[in-house]
This record gives C-alpha cells, sequence and structure tokens, in this order.
C-alpha cells in the first residue's frame, strides 16, 4: 500500500509529468489558454492514459517480453495508442455521444502526445507491476490536470499583461511556465518524508 | 526551390525549434548539458532522414485516408533502428537520454515534416530538407544544452569552468526560461524575416485542425 501511496504522489507533485518530466508540453501550452479546455484536454487525457496502460502492460508482460520481442515495444506501443483512441472515439461517439461532444475534439491530438506513450513506456522501465502502472498512469495524468488547471489561471492574467514586443506570445508563456515549475519544486522531498 | 535553400531552410529561417517551436519536449528535457543536446539532435535527424526518404518514396503509395498511421509506423521503425545503434555505439547517450529517445516517434517536427514536405516532394529534396530540420534542431538543442550546462553546472563538456553554478538553470524551471528567452532573442533579431509562428508551426502540425478546434485559436 505504502509503495503505491508513494507512486500516486511522486507523479503528481514532485515528478509532475509537464513541470518536471518534461512531457505533454504541446497541450500544456496549446490548450491551456482557456479553463474549461484545460479541464477537457486533462481528462481525455487521464482516459487514455488509464486505457493504454491497461492494454500496453499486459501485451508487453504476455506477449512481447515472453517472446524475446522487446525491441518492438516502441512500434507496438504506437500503434496501440493510435488505435486505441480511434476505437475510444467511434465508441463514444455511437454510445455516449455526450462524453463525445465534451472530449471528442481533444482525442485525435492525444495519439501523438508523448505523455502517453512516455508513462506506458515508464511502466515498463520502472519494472512496475499492473496495479503499480494502473496507479502510474492515473497519477500522472491527474498531475497533468493539476499543472493544466494551475497554468491556465496563471495564463489568463498574463494573456492581459504588456510584456516587452519580442516577449509576447510563447516566450511569456514559457517564461510563466518557468515560475509555476519553480513552485513545484517546493514539493521536493516531501514525498519521502510524508510515508516515511 | 533551389536544393541549397531547402537544406538551409530549416538551420536558420524555419529552424523547427526557436522558430516554429515544435518538438518543445525534447527540447526541454535533454538539455541540461551540451553533449545530450548534440545526442538527441543527431538522433532526431537520423529518424528524420529516414523516415522523409521513405515517406517520400511511398508517397504514391500511401492512400490518404490512412497516411497519417502509415507514417507513424515508419518513424516508429526508424526510432527503433536508431535506438539500437545509440544503445550500442554511444551507451552514455543512451543513458543520459533514456525515455526520450523512444519518445522521438511522437516528436512533431518528423510528423511535421511527413506532411509538410515529405509527402508533396521528391526522395532527395526530401532527404535533403530531412537533413536540414534535423541540423537546425541539433543546433538549437546544442545552444539550449550549453546555456544551460555553463549557467547550470558551470562546466562545458563535462570541462570545469570553476565557479559557483545557478543550479536552477540546470533544473526544470531553467528549462522552460532558457527556453522562452531563447525564442525571444531569435524572434527580436530576425524581426519579421522570421516566418510567422501561426503560419507555420501549427500548420505543420497534422493536430492542426484538432488543436485549433480544441483551443480556438491557441497555439500561437
Amino acid at each position: 500500500m505504502k509503495e503505491i501511496l508513494v507512486i500516486l504522489f511522486t507523479v503528481i507533485l514532485t515528478q509532475n509529468a509537464c513541470l518536471s518530466k518534461f512531457l505533454g508540453i504541446c497541450p500544456f501550452l496549446g490548450v491551456s489558454k482557456k479553463l474549461d479546455s484545460a479541464v477537457g484536454m486533462s481528462v481525455a487525457v487521464i482516459f487514455v492514459m488509464a486505457m493504454a496502460t491497461a492494454v500496453t502492460w499486459p501485451i508487453y508482460t504476455f506477449l512481447l517480453a515472453p517472446n524475446g520481442l522487446e525491441y518492438m515495444q516502441t512500434i507496438v506501443f504506437i500503434l496501440v495508442i493510435a488505435a486505441l483512441v480511434q476505437l475510444v472515439e467511434i465508441v463514444l461517439k455511437k454510445y455516449v455521444p455526450a462524453l463525445y461532444r465534451a472530449l471528442g475534439i481533444y482525442l485525435p491530438l492525444i495519439t501523438t502526445n508523448c505523455a502517453v506513450l512516455g508513462v506506458t513506456i515508464l511502466n515498463i522501465d520502472n519494472q512496475y507491476n499492473f496495479l503499480e502502472s494502473m496507479v502510474n498512469a492515473v497519477g500522472t495524468g491527474v498531475g497533468f490536470l493539476l499543472a493544466m488547471v494551475l497554468f491556465a489561471g496563471v495564463r489568463s492574467r498574463v494573456e492581459v499583461s504588456d510584456p516587452p514586443k519580442s516577449f509576447q506570445g510563447i516566450p511569456i508563456t514559457l517564461v510563466s511556465a518557468a515560475i509555476v515549475a519553480v513552485s513545484f519544486l517546493g514539493f521536493g522531498g516531501i514525498v519521502e518524508n510524508l510515508f516515511a | 526551390m533551389s536544393k541549397l535553400s531547402i537544406l538551409t531552410n530549416g538551420i536558420l529561417k524555419e529552424n523547427p525549434s526557436l522558430v516554429l517551436v515544435l518538438g518543445t519536449c525534447p527540447t526541454l528535457a535533454v538539455t541540461t548539458m551540451a553533449m545530450n543536446g548534440i545526442g538527441m539532435g543527431a538522433a532526431t535527424t537520423l529518424v528524420l532522414i529516414g523516415s522523409n526518404m521513405v515517406i517520400s518514396m511511398l508517397r504514391k503509395v500511401i492512400p490518404d485516408k490512412v497516411r497519417i498511421p502509415a507514417y507513424i509506423v515508419i518513424i516508429a521503425g526508424f526510432v527503433t533502428v536508431v535506438q539500437m545503434l545509440v544503445q550500442a555505439y554511444a551507451k552514455s547517450v543512451y543513458d543520459a537520454l533514456g525515455i526520450y529517445l523512444p519518445l522521438i516517434v511522437v516528436n512533431c517536427i518528423i510528423l511535421g515534416r511527413a506532411e509538410m514536405f515529405a509527402s508533396k516532394n521528391k526522395v532527395v529534396d526530401s532527404i535533403l530538407d530531412g537533413l536540414g530540420m534535423g541540423l537546425g534542431f541539433t543546433l538549437a538543442l546544442f545552444l539550449m544544452g550549453t546555456i544551460r550546462e555553463v549557467l547550470g553546472s558551470a562546466s562545458f563538456f563535462g570541462i570545469d569552468l570553476g565557479f559557483t553554478p545557478i543550479r536552477i538553470f540546470a533544473q526544470a524551471p531553467g528549462g522552460f526560461f532558457v527556453f522562452g528567452c531563447l525564442i525571444a532573442l531569435v524572434g527580436m533579431i530576425t524581426k519579421g524575416k522570421a516566418i510567422k509562428k501561426k503560419e507555420m508551426g501549427c500548420a505543420g502540425c497534422p493536430n492542426a485542425s484538432a488543436c485549433a478546434q480544441a483551443s480556438e485559436g491557441g497555439c500561437q
């Protein structure tokens, strides 16, 4: 139980996907302008991360590893994720139209989101078991949600500010992301001591 | 467009990192050391050249509807090859890059060039475009890596420079900060000459339509 909690809090706070591991920076910068789209994107990411892990972990453990096909990991994982996203999109469109309207436009973006592929590969690299992998996936997604929501708030203030001309747009967004990342540095060491 | 301008396009005018702002994840993640920046840049360049070449060869064969999955398979194949090469011949770089090496698959520079250039141009031109874009990316990563290594670790290619480092530059916030300042600097120097981010960067991304929809004109 303790290991599970450590993984959960580590990936949410100290090893945040966006702000310390730099995974999923494209949506972090691109979709964080408005709070509701930031939340929609993050929920879709949590959903896809959990699904992707639930599929890729058994594939690696029961199909690739016993047959000595570990080197196929990258190709198989990205294909599985791409197919999965397509499938989820079709199923949602047909059976849960309300959810599709909320998350649908974010789904095609997620195929090439490096956070999703990153989580599935990290699960294997860290030799997590299935439960730990799922916790890692959901936790990373929640960390992404936290970073997106915080940053959407910061950005709503940055958008109305008046930076020097050459800093307008992406540069000032990155500099404000740096300041948000500094605040996450403050969590360093907290997880180890919390469950000691 | 002459062969030379295709090559130099990616290095300066349309630098994938600093002008188009594509492939931000590796740019921020691996640039704590100049050497890692070069390693990542070289690996990405190899994948870019290979994928651009093959996609350009197959541009009349791949049906339009399934082109993105087809591109992803080709790119993933090259990434696996490069991953094995790096593991065999540059173990230290392999360890330093870690998870970011397989993540070259989802680097939007590669998919973007496949979509924008290789799928419409001849093989030789596509190879040159891949080389130019790759060199531009490597240059940007080297620049980032140098700044962060000198300021954050007080060393350059592992050689100690003998002053007290500003540690935060080697950590995550430093990455965002240096990258923001570099983009601002490039924007200032190339005032008007550099291509507009809105026109190029997002159009090159295969997710452009979905992304614009999602953020309603974000991604600028």
